[in-house]
């Protein structure tokens, strides 16, 4: 089926590449991401049509803690980050991960912990990886809070078909591999003015108005956004902020490469404290990325504390 | 207030190494450019028209300057010049001024107090078009939350991103205007100006009213 194939094309374009020589394809996020959503495709309901009741309160609490998780769900996070970052439009844009694409896809067997995820452990994955936080309670109003947003942005999806929009998708790598060289000038041109000219994002008060891209208030290395794949499928899509789609493919690819060569917190699966053999575990096998790996003579992997 | 030229004043007579470091502005000082004028006379005082504390004249759209990025204020007097903000009234005055006049009053008014400003989260509810484009945006036309860029409350964000609360609703609406006519096209990597564009006539005023509202002055000291 297409994730096959979509590992196929993967495959395919990474025999070339020098840099990414050797880097297996297995991508563990599991995801077959269909191309860009028809105009018309699922539309979620709209926030004035939510019932004033009991679970339009626990949805509403959900979408706070969804688009101000800094605040809302802070004792669960352990950088800068809010959960609408990486899932653009209060989690409801098409190619940008939206909730409604992935609540009625659960439960779904995951490789990234080898066994059949609910839903509820789903979101717990990226409060640990992409929020550099701790998992919250399965049975914790934070999660149920979660759960019932999602579930009402789905309102009307059919159950366990993935529908176009789902995740961020696949964009084919360069022809002659990635270049982090050239990453660095396209970063310099169209993302620093907002992410800051080290990755560092900006704030406006305690919080971040542009969340940092690397460094210890980013998502950590275990994180889906460290695949360069995965975040060139991101950027392509939704980035620069307001100008999606703009980005050459190459260029999102380069960008997606400069981005993950830098240092962010270790991964919290550290095996025995080497990074080795968690590359070996955790990163040989999941999609393009630099975990493990030296750039520029500096072994990438060790975190930042 | 004003405590880049308080401490010049207060630092020049402690000699040669002071009056180095006030060098610079020395050859232009910020806060009488501000007063009276600059040394060009079509330079008018620009409290005349944007009020003594820099807080700005609504119904007439003078905006304020209090507060704001030296780098934002010194890029639009330079777009003024240049032509990319279009602007009768600004654009002979930003033409007037030296580039050392420019970088002293730039400074000046970057640190005069700003205004109060009413912290929002995205999280809140919204009631109306105002708020709904600022805290969720409109993104069947690209238009993202305008407090994604502009901060909480639309308190501005950095050296690039302008605040919005402490305008009058008559400027806010003015600029996005201006774009929508053509006559701003100074933003950097044309960030602003689409979003302007696939704006309607009644979202224009409803978000211009919605972050006005967001600001307050404090009393006159
Ligand atoms: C640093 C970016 C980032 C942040 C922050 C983030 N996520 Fe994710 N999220 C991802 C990525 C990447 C994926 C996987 C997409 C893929 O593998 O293609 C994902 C996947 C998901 C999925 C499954 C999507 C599907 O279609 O199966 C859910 C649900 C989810 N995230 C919820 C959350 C929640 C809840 C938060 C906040 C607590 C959050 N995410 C914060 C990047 C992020
Ligand atoms: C106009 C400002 C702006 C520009 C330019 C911009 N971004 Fe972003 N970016 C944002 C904002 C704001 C978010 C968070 C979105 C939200 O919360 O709605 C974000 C989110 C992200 C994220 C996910 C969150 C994280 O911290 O990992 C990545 C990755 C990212 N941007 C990469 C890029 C890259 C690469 C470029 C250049 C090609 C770029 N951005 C250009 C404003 C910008
Ligand atoms: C005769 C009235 C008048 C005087 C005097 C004046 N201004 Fe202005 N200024 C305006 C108007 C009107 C605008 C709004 C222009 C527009 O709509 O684009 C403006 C806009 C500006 C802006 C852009 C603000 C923003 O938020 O983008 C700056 C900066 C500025 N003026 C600086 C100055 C300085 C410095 C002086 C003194 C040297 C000065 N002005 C004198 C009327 C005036
Ligand atoms: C992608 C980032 C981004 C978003 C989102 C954004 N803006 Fe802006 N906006 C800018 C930038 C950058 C400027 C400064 C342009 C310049 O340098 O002249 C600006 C300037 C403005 C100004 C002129 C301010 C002044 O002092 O002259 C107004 C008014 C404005 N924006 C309103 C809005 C509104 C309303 C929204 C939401 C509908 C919004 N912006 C969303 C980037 C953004």
């Amino acid at each position: 089926m297409s994730r096959k194939s979509s590992l196929f094309v993967l495959g395919l374009s990474l025999a070339l590449p020098a840099l990414a020589a050797g880097v297996a394809m297995d991508d563990q996020s599991q995801l077959t991401p269909k191309p860009t959503a028809a105009p018309a495709g699922f539309q979620p309901p709209r926030e004035s049509e939510l019932p004033d009741n009991a679970f339009g309160k626990l949805v509403r609490e959900g979408h706070a803690i969804f688009v101000d998780t800094q605040t809302y769900a802070a004792e669960y996070v352990g950088n800068g980050l809010n959960c609408t970052n990486c899932h653009l439009e209060q989690g409801r844009k098409a190619d940008s991960a939206p909730l409604w694409a992935a609540y009625p896809m659960y439960p779904a067997y995951r490789k990234k912990n080898d066994k059949v995820n609910s839903y509820t452990e789903r979101m717990q994955g990226c409060f640990q990886f992409s929020m550099n936080g701790k998992a919250p309670p399965t049975d914790s109003k934070v999660l149920s809070a979660l759960t019932a947003y999602s579930y009402w942005l789905s309102t009307g999806a059919p159950i366990g078909k993935e529908l176009p929009g789902r995740a961020y998708p696949t964009i084919p790598q360069p022809k002659g591999g990635y270049d982090i060289a050239k990453g660095k000038l396209v970063y310099a041109q169209n993302c620093a003015i907002c992410h800051g000219e080290n990755g560092e994002g900006q704030k406006a008060g305690a919080h971040y108005v542009f969340p940092p891209l690397w460094g210890k208030d980013s998502f950590n290395w275990g994180a889906g956004m460290h695949r360069i794949n995965t975040a060139a499928a991101f950027i392509k899509q939704n980035m620069p902020l307001g100008k999606g789609g703009t980005l050459s493919d190459d260029d999102a690819w380069h960008v997606a490469a400069y981005m993950n060569s830098h240092e962010r917190p270790q991964d919290p699966r550290l095996v025995d404290g080497s990074i080795d053999k968690t590359r070996e575990r955790y990163h040989a096998n999941d999609g393009v990325n630099l975990y493990g790996v030296k750039v520029n003579g500096v072994l990438l992997g060790q975190g930042t504390d | 207030m004003n405590t880049l030229s308080a401490v010049f004043r207060r630092a020049a007579p402690f000699g040669l190494l002071a009056a180095l470091a006030a060098g610079a502005a020395s050859a232009a000082d910020g806060e009488k450019i501000f007063t009276q004028g600059g040394s060009n006379p079509a330079a008018t005082a620009c409290a005349s028209c944007h009020g003594p504390q820099a807080h700005g004249l609504g119904a007439a759209g003078f905006p304020a300057l209090a507060g704001t990025s030296s780098v934002y204020l010194a890029k639009q007097l330079h777009d003024f010049r240049s032509g990319s903000r279009a602007n009768a009234v600004m654009q002979p005055i930003a033409a007037a001024l030296s580039e050392a006049e420019i970088a002293a009053v730039a400074a000046t008014l970057a640190a005069m107090p700003g205004p109060t400003v009413k912290p929002t989260s995205r999280a809140d509810a919204v009631a109306g078009p105002g708020a709904e484009l600022a805290l969720r945006g409109a993104w069947d036309r690209n238009i993202p939350e305008c407090v994604a860029c502009h901060g909480p409350g639309g308190e501005g964000v950095g050296t690039t991103f302008p605040p919005l609360a402490g305008q009058s609703p008559e400027y806010l609406a003015a600029q996005l205007n201006a774009w929508r006519a053509g006559t701003r096209n100074n933003d950097p990597h044309a960030l602003m100006g689409h979003i302007a564009r696939s704006m309607t006539e009644d979202e224009v005023k409803a978000v211009s009213a919605y972050f006005a509202s967001l600001g307050q002055w404090g009393a006159p000291q």
